[in-house]
């Protein structure tokens, strides 16, 4: 479905490759023309919280020379921004706070390590929930992120900024964190693809830990067909992550186009119920008979734990991540008060006035679930859910091929009402929480709008299912176009 | 009222390892403050740790040496406390799974009684980094190094009754980490740390009292005075009608007395919980028995085969054992010399053992080896030399002066055995003292001795002593 006369920055990766490889345009151009996507529109949109332009535009002369000398590979001149979540060698990564705003790594996360040695030229790090704690991307110390359909809507989050980002075409891809949804949730307001592939597929070493037992890095962006680029270089085992899978990954574009003849696909009842928005319901319902219509057969499953994920997910991770967080301690690294008196006082002025009130409020409750005494009644108990939960996909999963539902029961929110009621924020990642609990892969695409603002479909697989989630998110954004959709400002 | 000491042992040993339990960095001693912590050790933000294979090998071959439980699972829990040498804020270190279950260990006691101790669990963890409170003017420096140094946690049981016992233990732990090659046994650079759980209670009583950690304990000599001190304490604290606190006591060696440290009000909640990003260590059969394959004989079946093999005393066998490269050193020598086993006990345990003490060496740094050992126990026991002359010899070895064969070449310190040579000199001598022949022979048994001092000064200290003796004997009576 290429298209000649789209903008620059609303072409796929494969239109773009075809552009430079021809010397229609050179990476600098390319990379320059962002640069510029983004002067104009991130100071009302707010995705970036640095923008690199001098080493984008030396990476994107050594691409060029590169390609002049034919050794470019898929990924050469391709720009793209990381949620500031990663370590970055020599430029800022503050993971959304204050604690980390003078922060300077001084060493490449694998993911952007690979990302670079792959040739691709990086804008600059995006915007993100405070230490990837929230669903809104408000909670970052360097303020709200919007959504590009809606400026009176959040993106969603954590990875909100890499979602608007690519939404508003101030870039064609980005890395992303998901802890309880953070790549699918965004994706999914800001009308764009994103995935979360299998705990243990993508490197962590390097990813600024929230809750290390769920944290999964992975790709968005327009298509899932990108997203497969993407994942081809993020992908992998890494000998620096003991948690990484040493299964050996895939060539996630090969098997893009498989017919969808007979794929069996699984609607859980409790992902339908009461909670979900009509609006929503109807798109997710128009989805599942265009996939109907491409041979595929559905049927109702249970997922009976389901209701009991968000306990669990608020147990276990803020207990990772009230350990996680205790590195930031004023000493080494990071923010740290003025003239502290004692020991102590370094130690509670520099996290108070490092942390923000969400990511003090889930320390606080990491803190209390394990202490001696109600370790068992907490977090035993919500590793037993976790079990029982994973049991519940893998059941299903033996039945049918992938589970498909809601993002999220709602639309994207409007800017300043979810903190109001944080617990009410927590629900709404009642359909993506599940997933990181059992360290299922799962991707969110675009597949209509309710309320003028974008829906996303949920398509859940088995472990290391990646290339059938990608093949069957292609298969249909090759007979819709919800996914080419461009918010009127941003064309 | 009869008082007994109930003490148990925490001996933190370090792993002779090259590199960290989590990280690449070296685990050298005395490198330049923070030259050896990588972003892991630093707990940087992103950081991962990967377990150290050798670690766990190290740990596996200590399991088995106390025929403990080996694990075939075991976890690694992370313990949540806040201290400026600890970068993540958390150490790693195994809670509810340790790699070593129940094992136990035979002890001796210098008066030769001997006892089964048992050891509760071993398990691995990362060390800390070090708080520099000198030279900072008020101010803490931070040196990283040793963060992340692994560390095997040696818990014992409750199974000792006196600061002795406490010691023959530590002593005997000691040994064995150094006979497996997995720890160095430095005690001064902290390679070998020893905590002490102390209590008392009346005798006869089933439950234990309360009892006290004594800390900073970093000889064995100390460990006996904190013990004993702590001991009497606790005893003073009871018959004045007080109660034992349970508490963290430091030990102060310039003093010599416990201080207290932290009561158990103030001690932290660890929140431990298992750590995500490390998976758990799996041991299958294979890799035990690969293990156990590379154990060397261990300290007591050393002693008891010196005792069998070489017809040894059990008190010979024990010093001669009690370090594997001393015993090496023996076995070695006693090889080239192909002589009694017993000469080569003797100068290893005597001459070899006080001139390495007076120079403060241990046995691998030791000036004479033993080939050059062995080359002269071969020259005492074909009687090329006398015991002094062997002594010269060797004052000669350790100087650096060459080898037995050459030295006494070159000194000329040839024993003379020919019975002619001898007695020619003897006859010369008594020929010189006629009146102390004629006292000898009147009765007086004691100027024997003079004629033997100067028959060997004539001989220049060189006529086999023995032959000396019956040859003149002989004469005097004839």
């Amino acid at each position: 479905m290429s298209n000649s006369s789209t903008a620059i920055h609303n072409k796929t990766l494969s239109e773009l490759r075809g552009m430079l490889d021809d010397k229609q345009i050179s990476a600098q151009e390319l990379a320059q023309h962002f640069i510029q996507r983004i002067r104009t529109h991130d100071s009302t949109l707010n995705c970036f919280v640095s923008v690199t332009e001098d080493l984008a535009l030396l990476a994107a002369q050594q691409a060029d020379e590169q390609i002049a000398a034919g050794q470019a590979g898929l990924m050469t001149g391709v720009p793209l921004a990381h949620k500031d979540i990663f370590c970055t060698k020599g430029v800022k990564t503050s993971c959304g706070s204050r604690m980390l705003d003078t922060f300077i790594a001084p060493y490449n996360a694998t993911v952007v390590e690979r990302l670079h040695q792959a040739g691709t030229v990086m804008l600059g790090k995006l915007n993100m929930d405070e230490f990837a704690m929230g669903s809104t991307s408000e909670s970052s110390y360097y303020g709200a992120t919007k959504n590009p359909w809606d400026m009176q809507a959040v993106p969603g989050g954590s990875s909100g900024g890499s979602a608007a980002a690519i939404a508003a075409g101030l870039t064609p891809i980005a890395t992303g964190t998901d802890t309880g949804g953070s790549i699918r949730q965004p994706a999914a307001y800001c009308g764009i693809t994103g995935l979360k592939p299998t705990y243990g597929r993508v490197s962590r070493f390097g990813m600024v830990a929230y809750a290390s037992s769920l944290d999964q890095g992975g790709p968005m962006a327009r298509s899932a067909e990108d997203c497969a680029l993407l994942l081809n270089v993020m992908a992998g085992f890494d000998a620096r992550d003991s948690t990484s899978s040493e299964q050996a990954s895939e060539d996630y574009s090969a098997q893009l186009n498989i017919d969808l003849t007979g794929l069996k696909i699984g609607l859980p009842r409790e992902y339908f119920g009461s909670g979900l928005d009509a609006g929503v319901a109807q798109a997710i319902d128009e989805a599942i008979t265009e996939f109907q219509k491409l041979g595929a057969e559905v049927r109702e499953v249970s997922l009976p734990n389901s209701e009991l994920a968000i306990p669990a997910y608020y147990v276990i991770a803020p207990a990772e991540a009230s350990s996680n967080l205790s590195r930031f301690d004023g000493v080494r690294f990071g923010h740290r008060c003025d003239a502290p008196k004692d020991l102590t006082d370094l130690y509670e002025r520099s996290r108070a006035e490092g942390f923000g009130d969400e990511v003090k409020r889930r320390i606080m409750i990491g803190t209390y679930a394990l202490s001696s005494g109600y370790y068992d009644a907490y977090y035993l108990k919500a590793q037993r859910v976790r079990r029982l939960i994973a049991n519940d996909f893998q059941r299903v999963l033996s039945e049918v091929d992938v589970i498909m539902g809601p993002v999220t029961p709602s639309v994207a929110p409007n800017l300043g009402e979810s903190f109001k009621d944080p617990v009410a924020m927590y629900l709404s990642d009642i359909y993506t929480v599940p997933v990181n609990l059992a360290g299922l892969p799962a991707i969110s695409i675009p597949v209509g709008f309710a309320h003028n603002r974008p829906v996303g479909l949920q398509v859940i697989g088995n472990a290391f299912a990646e290339s059938k989630l990608l093949n069957i998110a292609h298969r249909f954004q090759q007979v819709t176009d919800w996914h080419r959709q461009i918010p009127d400002a941003f064309k | 009222m009869q008082w007994e000491t109930v003490i148990g042992l925490e001996i933190h040993a370090q792993l002779a390892t090259k590199s960290k339990i989590f990280s690449g960095s070296s685990t050298a001693f005395g490198a330049e403050p923070n030259t050896q912590a990588n972003v892991v050790d630093l707990g940087m933000p992103g950081a991962l740790p990967v377990l150290n294979a050798e670690a766990v090998r190290l740990a596996v071959t200590f399991g088995l040496a106390i025929n403990a439980v080996v694990n075939r699972r075991s976890i690694f829990a992370r313990k949540n406390y806040f201290y400026p040498d600890l970068p993540k804020g958390y150490q790693i270190s195994q809670m509810d799974l340790p790699i070593v279950a129940r094992g136990e260990i035979l002890i001796e006691q210098e008066d030769g009684t001997s006892q089964t101790v048992g050891i509760t669990r071993a398990h691995l963890e990362e060390d800390a980094g070090k708080s520099l409170h000198e030279d900072f003017h008020g101010l803490t420096g931070i040196d990283l190094n040793r963060a992340g140094t692994p560390l095997l946690e040696i818990v014992s049981e409750p199974d000792m009754r006196s600061a002795k016992e406490a010691v023959a233990y530590a002593k005997t732990i000691h040994s064995l980490v150094r006979y497996l090659g997995m720890c160095d046994g430095n005690m001064q650079e902290g390679s070998f740390r020893v905590d002490a759980n102390v209590s008392v209670r009346p005798k006869g009583q089933a439950e234990f009292g309360t009892r006290a950690e004594v800390k900073n304990v970093n000889s064995f000599r100390f460990l006996e005075r904190a013990i004993n001190f702590e001991v009497e304490r606790q005893i003073d604290v009871l018959e004045s009608g007080g109660k034992v606190v349970q508490e963290t006591r430091l030990y102060d060696p310039d003093r010599d007395e416990t201080r207290s440290m932290r009561s158990k009000e103030e001690a932290h909640d660890y929140r431990y919980f298992p750590d995500p990003d490390l998976l758990p260590v799996v041991l299958d059969e294979a890799y035990i028995e690969t293990v156990h394959a590379g154990l060397p004989e261990l300290p007591n079946d050393k002693k008891q085969r010196f005792v069998k093999q070489y017809a040894l005393s059990p008190y010979d066998a024990s010093f001669l054992t009690a370090e594997r490269e001393l015993a090496d050193y023996f076995e070695n020598a006693l090889k080239v010399a192909g002589c009694e086993a017993k000469l080569a006990a003797n100068w290893v345990m005597g001459d070899l053992s006080a001139a390495l003490n007076k120079a403060g060496l241990e046995i691998k740094q030791s000036p004479v080896n033993a080939d050059m050992l062995g080359g002269l126990l071969n020259r005492i026991a074909d009687n090329t030399l006398s015991g002094k002359l062997a002594k010269e010899v060797f004052e000669a070895m350790w100087a650096g002066e060459g080898g037995a064969d050459a030295i006494i070449e070159k000194k000329g310190l040839k024993q003379i055995t020919d019975e002619g040579a001898i007695a020619a000199i003897v006859d010369a001598v008594l020929a010189q003292f006629p009146e102390q022949v004629a006292e000898f022979r009147s009765g007086k048994d004691k100027v024997f001795g003079f004629l033997v001092g100067q028959v060997m000064k004539a001989a220049k200290g060189k006529a086999n002593p023995a032959q000396l003796n019956a040859v003149l004997k002989q004469r005097l009576e004839s």
